[in-house]
């Protein structure tokens, strides 16, 4: 594995931690997404409880060239309520399954955020000036007594404290059946789709009342239906190219000039699989629980439960690369079928250059792949490490056989710690990492 | 030749399988298919029959509670959820704890 020193290798030290310190954790805590904006400034996460939480860097201080910015609150909302349907008898949750920033065009930032049900577009402004000296008013609001207004000014804007408030803009409702798992911003900054396990809608940012099915995959009779979407990506510079994954392990690439419905995929990405090694698991540990899009857009990373995959889109039968993550578990999946965890939807990213990928693990183990060295590393969110500029200590799980000192057995992790989410800044080395209900900022050691 | 074989290890996938099989022996012919689907789709329903609750309210006897068919691969129960039973939906008027 990657250990310390050598050439370019990033050394990886604690920034921050975020979230409570107390072990028992309420539910409307768990992180349920986490997202850097574009340029990289803002951070926003969303839990079960339907809350965001925004938070801003400092503006680097140039004294202390040896850190980056601290990332601190700038805004916190509720993005989604409870809902229930009474028409269907389905009860709603306020979990934010996505959250994607908009490209910013202006001093307010956007932001789209969703649940199984409901999209919103969230507006965040800044405030900072306010008017006073008005004629009719006091300061403090109270209407002035009319006789008393012996002269007249012209009110001011005054400095105030910075006020940061976020207000939803557009409500994207009823477009969905199913529960959606992914949104993604199409590159002409206008459009975007949202997809559920049966069907992918694309939207207008100005548009609400509206929305076009573009993927239908809901068979005319329920009992023959065998897949689900996973997750769905627009391509990052085609601005008529999506992809969407399966539960069966395939990523099915289309192009929205072919024709309105993109039923018909454009391209198919699919391992071919040994029907030898077949088992009762083969399938469920295929479903691919996120896909992603290279920044350069010329390869795709995606996520099952055992490893993480980069297609080049120009090749469908194979990936080119594939980097185990935890290939320990596979002699535990009796086990981890029967706690639910096999079911766990990792997600990955790319570092800003594309040439390393991250995903985490449990025991809030977290891994990262060097593309072009082809080392791997394994390392833990845990307020253990809590110096900062402390370089972290690489982790090592024992599969088998004779344990040696600092690894750790299969039979000693603990399966409730698991990073879900992760994000890597869009240009430097600075990464979130979410364990239950904590967020840990982890960033290279500068020198 | 055939000793070697014999002596090869079994993949652990399969003998993970062999495990999950021994403990449940009924387990579905479809490995992660419809039923399991079918599941992740149900997510989040709660079923409630008014015309069930209200005759049960009114203790109507030879009242017959909705049976699934042997065809139907959906968990109803035969438990009819009142308004008390159901948890109470509130949002978190609480701030997250990650800006405390």
């Amino acid at each position: 594995f990657l250990g310390a020193g050598g050439g370019n290798d990033i050394q990886w030290c604690f920034s921050q931690v975020k979230g409570a310190v107390d072990d028992d954790v309420a539910e409307a805590d768990i992180i349920s997404t986490v997202e850097f904006n574009h340029s990289g400034e803002l951070l926003a996460t969303g839990d079960k409880g339907g809350r965001v939480v925004i938070f801003q860097q400092e503006q680097e201080n140039k004294t202390q060239s040896h850190t980056r910015g601290e990332y601190n609150v700038y805004s916190t909302f509720q993005s989604h309520e409870p809902e229930f349907d009474y028409l269907k008898s389905l009860e709603i949750e306020e979990k934010i399954n996505k959250i994607r920033w908009l490209p910013q065009k202006n001093a307010a930032q956007f932001l789209l955020s969703t649940n199984d049900k409901t999209i919103k577009l969230w507006k965040i402004s800044e405030r900072d000036k306010r008017p006073e000296g008005y004629n009719l008013k006091e300061e403090d609001g109270r209407y002035r007594d009319p006789t008393t207004v012996t002269t007249l000014r012209v009110p001011v804007f005054r400095p105030m404290d910075l006020m940061v408030e976020a207000s939803p803009r557009r409500i994207f409702a009823n477009a969905h059946t199913y529960h959606i798992n992914s949104i993604s911003i199409n590159s002409d900054y206008e459009t975007y789709l949202s997809a559920d396990d049966l069907r992918i809608n694309l939207w207008h940012l100005e548009i609400t009342d509206r929305s076009f099915n573009i993927v239908d995959i809901k068979p005319a009779n329920m009992e023959e239906l065998t897949e689900v979407i996973t997750a769905a990506e627009f391509h990052p510079n085609s601005c008529s190219t999506f992809v969407y994954s399966s539960s069966k392990g395939t990523i099915r690439l289309c192009d929205m000039r072919a024709s309105a419905l993109c039923d018909r995929h454009s391209k198919l990405f699919e391992e071919p699989e040994d029907p030898s090694n077949r088992s009762f698991f083969s399938e469920i540990i295929s479903s691919i629980s996120d896909v992603k899009f290279s920044h350069s857009g010329r390869y795709m990373m995606t996520r099952d439960y055992l490893s993480v995959k980069i297609w080049d889109l120009n090749m469908e039968n194979r990936p080119v690369e594939t980097y185990q993550v935890h290939e320990y578990l596979r002699s535990k999946l009796c086990s981890l079928y029967e706690n639910d965890c096999i079911f766990d939807k990792f997600e990955c990213c790319w570092n800003g250059s594309d040439s390393i990928v991250m995903t985490g693990s449990y025991n809030n183990f977290f891994r990262m792949f060097d593309r072009n060295t082809k080392r791997d590393i394994t390392l833990e969110a845990s307020r253990e490490n809590n110096k900062p500029r402390t370089v972290l200590k690489p982790r090592k799980v024992c599969a088998s056989g004779k344990r040696k000192k600092d690894e750790i057995s299969v039979d000693s992790l603990d399966f409730n710690k698991k990073i879900l989410h992760t994000a890597w800044h869009p240009k430097e080395n600075i990464i979130a990492v979410a364990t239950t209900n904590n967020l840990y900022i982890f960033q290279d050691k500068m020198n | 030749q055939d000793t070697q074989e014999k002596d090869k290890a079994v993949p652990p996938e399969r003998a993970e399988e062999a495990k999950l099989k021994a403990k449940y022996p009924n387990l579905g012919q479809k490995p992660g298919g419809s039923d399991f689907l079918m599941k992740r789709l149900q997510k989040g329903q709660k079923y409630f029959d008014s015309g069930d609750y209200n005759m049960a309210k009114a203790k109507m006897k030879n009242k017959q509670l909705p049976s699934a068919g042997p065809d139907k691969n959906l968990v109803t129960g035969d438990h009819i959820p009142t308004p008390q039973d159901l948890p109470q939906r509130k949002s978190s008027l609480v701030t997250s704890k990650l800006a405390g």
